[in-house]
């Protein structure tokens, strides 16, 4: 998919470029624009150290555990199929706050311990359970806090209000998220009402 | 509502980190040997996108500069007007689910034409920020279980994907004060 998509984006280019006579600018394009791919990254570590930093007196400061008490009432309502003390909860909180933290490294091994866990719990090991569909919709939509990628990419093309898109972010990854929990419980209960007949 | 947004927006970091700092102190957490020992993943974490960023900035230059992107523009507005999605951000859109970086790249290229700080700058964030590769995390996260029947998770992931740009747009307007409440 990512091969073709790279292709098309190059191919698209080249043939138009071959039209419009815009060739030069291209060929100038492509060194620009690996030169501006290295100092973008580059330019990144400022805000990304910053937040690890953070983060990490977060993560030691015991957030994670803090954090997944506060979900734990949330999670019973998404996740009613998962026993409580189920080890499959706690990751899957984990997991949520996490993502909630925009702590992605320790977001995805923590999802997919919640994977693991869930399998155990799932009849049929090569379809997808009720939860699994749950925390897929869960983490695809998150709600984000502090969107440091983005706000590290604003900084360096001088934004007057890096963190401008906090709010926007926060209100967007919200309705998004909710959005995203509805339609799991619609499909779940058309899929279930097609098992029931089938 | 518009001084609201934008005064949140410029009071969470700071709260945030003040929050951290002094939770930590309470719990005991050597607060500076912790930040500096978590800061230290930053460089790993930023030299990691190198790579990642060229292919991508490459491949978007070459889209932009030769004029198929503006092509693109032109031919998905009308069909985007009514939605109030703005074309120069439908690359982006398309791609957010598939590829973070190819849309990351999208939105480098709009920061670069119009400014992080004007209303597509702001769109182009907020779509960046408030969703995720919703087809990288399907197949990773179902593939390290081995579920190949994915049942309705793809449908929600794209569905909810395509809201969030709504969403985004609705957020951004709010935060320009074309919406009043």
């Amino acid at each position: 998919m990512i091969d073709l998509i790279w292709l098309i984006l190059f191919l698209a280019g080249i043939v138009t470029a071959m039209f419009t006579g815009n060739m030069s600018h291209v060929a100038n394009g492509i060194l620009k624009g690996a030169e501006s791919g290295v100092e973008l990254s580059i330019g990144l570590v400022s805000v990304i150290a910053l937040w690890l930093g953070l983060m990490n007196i977060a993560e030691r400061a015991g957030a994670i555990a803090w954090l997944s008490r506060l979900l734990r009432p949330v999670a019973r309502y998404l996740f009613p199929s998962v026993p409580e003390d189920h080890p499959a909860m706690g990751a899957i909180l984990a997991n949520m706050s996490a993502n909630l933290l925009g702590i992605g490294n320790a977001a995805t091994p923590l999802g997919l311990k919640a994977m693991k866990e869930l399998q155990t719990l799932n009849p049929d090991k090569d379809t997808a359970s009720d939860a699994m569909c749950t925390l897929l919709a869960v983490n695809t939509a998150s709600i984000t806090l502090i969107p440091t990628t983005v706000i590290a990419f604003r900084m360096q093309y001088h934004s007057a209000h890096p963190t401008a898109v906090v709010g926007t972010t926060l209100i967007a990854s919200a309705i998004g998220t909710m959005v995203a929990i509805v339609l799991d419980r619609m499909y779940r209960s058309i899929d279930a009402r097609r098992r029931r007949h089938a | 509502m518009q001084a609201v947004l934008s005064s949140a927006s410029e009071w969470i970091l700071p709260l945030l980190i003040g929050t951290i700092l002094v939770s930590g102190y309470i719990r005991k957490v050597p607060i500076y040997e912790a930040f500096v020992e978590g800061a230290k993943g930053g460089f790993g974490t930023s030299i990691r996108l190198i790579p990642h960023l060229i292919a991508m900035v490459v491949a978007v230059s070459v889209f932009r500069t030769s004029g198929a992107m503006d092509l693109l523009v032109k031919l998905l507005t009308p069909a985007l007007r009514w939605l109030h999605i703005p074309a120069e951000v439908a690359p982006m859109g398309l791609l957010r689910p598939i590829s973070g970086q190819g849309s990351l790249a999208f939105m480098i290229d709009i920061f670069q034409k119009h400014g992080p700080d004007s209303w597509l700058g702001m769109l182009a964030s907020t779509m960046q920020a408030s969703s995720d590769t919703t087809l990288y995390i399907l197949t990773v996260y179902f593939g390290s279980v081995g579920i190949t029947r994915f049942r309705y998770a793809l449908k929600v992931g794209l569905l909810s994907d395509f809201v969030s740009v709504l969403a985004s747009v609705f957020a951004v307007s709010l935060l320009s004060g074309m919406i009043h409440f």
